[in-house]
């Protein structure tokens, strides 16, 4: 948009996250005049592909693509705006320590001594998981449903709701859904089976991401949220690392007529009479809109950027008191060659490792960061996407593992001592699989949950923007009064995983937030 | 912030205000209640005297139990402005501002005087405990908060004779006061506050010191006072007096909405009458502005009254109706039988569109005849202005005595 004079816009978008691009693609696709302010040199946010060492790059924060909302995918084109998939639908192998790993696939699991019963329960259960999440998967693609002030597409969610929930699913099943809601994985998984190793697996589903053990209530939920959200709990590999899914929506968001602007950090969203009136850069430089979209974080966007004294006391409050307590930290690390994992062939290693050896192994390494420790023995999801992927290392290879439980408040802080000892620590989980891997290490990082706040905004290091429990979903997220995307601030938006549908590289949140900026609803 | 505990506040289960030595003496009935952590008293010695000192004379009503706070710092204005509804922009420096203030909903939490004491101070006053309030507010603001009510002794100084006696007392140049301004006199032991503000409709003012002034004050006034017939009076009088003048009270009028959890019974200011005091277009976001603006939209739900009831028979805790035997609309909040306007008066609550000023309703009083009770239904007009509402009130300079 050249001809835009005096720095006016439709629609501003702070923060170039994955769900601002999409929310930038929706409205400029809309027609409307979009402006989207990146504070980093890139845009992406937390997806992203970095340079590691030498020519090999990794996924910054998110590594595997397994929650992208194939509409959003569809609606922008994102295929021909250049995302491949350099592997699709992998299993995921829960590590043994004897060499006999299990393979688990979305409905069937072998090896690791599973017995058939549990095989066949595992086929019921994952059915089930997949009919909930068919069943009341729609719900992820529109705004909750504000039940205070019920508009007609609120009316039409909420009987579709009911709809599904008594003849598409059926009362027996909507029962036991019931049941099953507010509970912990590790009293479903006792219910469903006896093999400790995939009740250890699956039950790391559950809990990453998220600052709870398979014995905390309520993470059932963050289980069948990840099958419920994107394709059906496949996981794929990006070709290019995650870097190339936000290069793809910025390419669609640029092809629909989106000004991106990088190194443009926001330094406040304006406000003069109760209404927002654009944004102000740190370099004084200022852009108006009477709609501003952020895709920062809730509590940055209204204690930083908006201040609190534009918004009402209790608003403020509820704001401040949401949880957003990462957990989870990564490690990168630059590799020579494949490490060999005993009783994996090479070609296995494209796949999602897990270690999660039981789900008492689980809990245990969860323990220790309630105390502000990192965990012993830590559970991790690991993978080697230069298998599949030679765009990311020339020669060697890299390995990137999401590594839980590291506390966001490490006691005595992550100074350089901890962060060494707390990397030392990962390495030798991954060696207690794969012997032989301190020989093709070149270069090893750690991103703590606190880095992953000062590089990415996230705040308390959550990946999701906000906690994914039961008291921070759907109409409650990111609180009551911004559940449909608009603050209590005329013209003011949220679009980012902070809102519903929350985290992962989904891009719900925002398009969601985009159809509620079309529509226009006053509040 | 200062420290509500002190290391031996268990040696006392309640607080004595600084003038409680000075009124015990004239306490004849040892009627006392609890306000607060405070012992205050109900009557001293007969509630009709004490209500007449404050129609004909002077009265002293002990307010140190009220829940006091300061307010200070640069953004001390901008944070009264966004808690409360008022344009807090038009309180100048020595001046005082009755208010409400409300949660997001636009539900009325408490209500109270503000005194703006400095550029950039504020004193909040208010029935009931508000620091967790000024908790939340005051994110994101630069200033300081503190409750300051253990630190403030303060009498309510009301009556016709209240100008003279202040004059008598040497405070120069009280008389100009308006009503709702406040001043700084010179006195033993420090400047006081002195505020033409009260709780009963009438001339009067509120007088601010140090705990250590208290005895003095008292001492001063009763010499300054000694022809005047000044009396002490305990609570039960002040309420006759506030419900004669058409004023509420939490608690009983209205619930504080962060205490109230049955939807429906937290009210809003438009439903308290108080409508007057918001200012939806004063440019800010203030708590409850965005409700506030919709219900005045929408239309409110109920209808605060000012009830001229039929006969003596006070309306306590009546239902109200549209006609005798009719539907219900409502209810009685407060009574009494009014002495000085001569009228039998309720506070009330109708549901809307009933209860226009000059509209009748009615009431179903119960009452007790030598230990049987009785049942009549009263005619009750609803009243523009308060039934006591006298020029003096805000006539300046009052009339000497």
């Amino acid at each position: 948009m050249t001809n835009n004079l005096n720095n006016s816009y439709d629609v501003i978008i702070v923060g170039g996250g994955h769900n601002g691009l999409v929310c930038a693609g929706y409205l400029a696709k809309a027609g409307k005049n979009v402006l989207m302010l990146e504070a980093q040199s890139q845009v992406g946010g937390a997806a992203i592909t970095d340079k590691l060492i030498g020519g090999k790059k990794v996924s910054s924060c998110a590594h595997f693509l397994n929650q992208l909302s194939p509409r959003v995918s569809n609606d922008l084109n994102l295929a021909s705006h250049g995302l491949k998939l350099s592997a699709s639908n992998i299993s995921t192998i829960a590590l043994d320590l004897a060499g006999n790993h299990m393979h688990l696939n979305k409905t069937s699991v072998k090896g690791g001594n599973v017995s058939n019963s549990d095989a066949d329960n595992y086929k019921k259960f994952m059915t089930l998981m997949h009919e909930y999440a068919g069943t009341l998967g729609f719900m992820i693609d529109i705004a909750p449903i504000d039940i205070f002030n019920l508009d007609w597409d609120d009316k039409v969610a909420a009987m579709k709701l009911g709809w599904k929930f008594r003849f598409s699913l059926g009362a027996e099943k909507m029962s036991e859904f019931l049941r099953m809601i507010g509970m912990n994985i590790r009293d479903v998984l006792d219910d469903e089976f006896d093999n400790e190793l995939l009740k250890g697996a699956l039950s790391f589903d559950a809990v990453l991401g998220t600052y709870t053990g398979p014995y905390s209530p309520g993470n059932f939920l963050t289980f069948l949220y990840r099958i419920a959200s994107g394709n059906s709990g496949a996981v794929d590999i990006p070709k290019g690392g995650m870097g190339a899914v936000t290069a793809a929506m910025s390419s669609a968001a640029k092809a629909n007529g989106v000004e991106i602007r990088t190194g443009s950090r926001v330094k406040s969203i304006n406000v003069d009479n109760c209404a927002v009136t654009g944004v102000t850069l740190e370099n004084g430089e200022v852009f108006n809109a009477k709609i501003v979209a952020s895709n920062a974080n809730m509590k940055t966007t209204v204690l930083d950027m908006v201040g609190p004294r534009h918004f009402e006391a209790d608003f403020v409050k509820r704001v401040g008191d949401i949880r957003m307590r990462g957990a989870a930290a990564k490690i990168h690390i630059a590799l020579n060659d494949v490490p060999e994992f005993s009783g994996l062939a090479r070609g296995d290693l494209i796949n999602r490792l897990v270690i999660a050896p039981t789900q008492n192994d689980v809990e245990r390494a969860f323990n220790h960061v309630k105390y502000g420790e990192v965990s012993t023995s830590p559970m991790m999801e690991i993978s080697i996407p230069s298998l599949v992927d030679s765009s990311l290392a020339e020669d060697g290879h890299v390995l990137s593992a999401t590594v839980q439980y590291a506390p966001y408040d490490l006691k005595g802080g992550w100074t350089k001592k901890a962060r060494a000892d707390f990397l030392e620590v990962c390495i030798s989980r991954i060696a207690e699989y794969a012997p032989n891997i301190r020989e093709k290490i070149e270069y090893a990082e750690l991103i703590t949950p606190n880095d992953m706040e000062d590089r990415y905004g996230l705040i308390g290091g959550n990946w999701h923007h906000g906690e994914l429990t039961l008291d921070q979903m759907l109409m409650l997220r990111p609180v009551p009064e911004a559940s449909q995307y608009q603050l209590p601030l005329d013209g003011m938006y949220i679009c980012g995983a902070g809102a519903h549908p929350g985290g992962g590289v989904m891009g719900a949140a925002g398009r969601n937030a985009a159809l509620e900026i079309i529509k226009g609803k006053t509040k | 912030m200062t420290s509500q505990l002190k290391p031996d506040h268990w040696r006392s289960a309640v607080k004595y205000s600084p003038f409680y030595n000075k009124i015990k003496e004239h306490d004849y009935v040892n009627e006392w209640h609890r306000w607060a952590e405070y012992t205050t008293a109900t009557v001293l010695e007969d509630t009709t005297i004490e209500y007449f000192a404050i129609r004909n004379s002077a009265s002293i009503f002990d307010i140190t139990p009220m829940s006091k706070y300061r307010i200070k710092g640069p953004d001390a204005l901008d944070f009264m402005n966004r808690l409360l509804p008022r344009d807090m922009t038009k309180i100048r420096v020595g001046r005082v501002a009755y208010t409400v203030w409300c949660d997001d909903e636009g539900m009325v939490l408490d209500d109270g005087t503000v005194f703006r004491v400095a550029k950039n101070e504020y004193l909040l006053c208010a029935q009931e405990r508000q620091m967790e309030i000024l908790r939340r507010n005051s994110v994101g603001f630069d200033i300081e908060y503190s409750e300051v009510t253990d630190e403030i002794a303060a009498i309510s100084f009301q009556g016709p004779c209240t100008c003279k006696i202040l004059k008598n007392m040497g405070f120069e140049g009280v008389e100009n006061m308006k009503m709702f301004d406040l001043r700084f006199f010179d006195f033993p032991g420090g400047e006081i506050m002195i505020s033409r503000t009260g709780y009963t409709g009438d001339l009067g003012y509120e007088i601010w010191t140090k705990n250590d002034q208290a005895e003095l004050l008292w001492d001063s006034i009763y010499e300054g006072g000694k022809d005047y017939a000044i009396r002490p009076i305990g609570g039960n009088a002040l309420e006759i007096a506030r419900v004669e003048a058409g004023l509420i009270a939490a608690h009983v009028d209205f619930s504080p909405a962060n205490e109230t959890v049955r939807p429906g019974h937290a009210k809003s200011p438009y439903e308290l009458g108080l409508g007057w005091l918001v200012k939806p277009d004063k440019g800010v976001a203030f708590n409850g502005r965005r409700a506030l603006i919709k219900e005045k939209e929408k239309g409110s739900r109920y209808r605060f009254v000012k009830l001229d009831v039929e006969g003596n028979k006070t309306a306590c805790n009546a239902y109200l109706f549209d006609k005798e035997n009719g539907k219900t609309i409502g209810h009685v909040s407060s009574t009494a039988w009014a002495p000085s306007a001569k009228t039998n008066v309720a506070l009330g609550f109708v549901d809307m569109p009933y209860g226009e000023v000059g509209d009748t309703v009615w009431a179903e009083i119960y009452y007790q005849k030598e230990l049987k009770w009785n049942k009549r239904w009263a005619k009750c007009k609803v009243m523009k202005d308060p039934a006591w509402n006298p020029p003096r009130k805000t006539l300046t300079p009052p009339a000497d005595f």
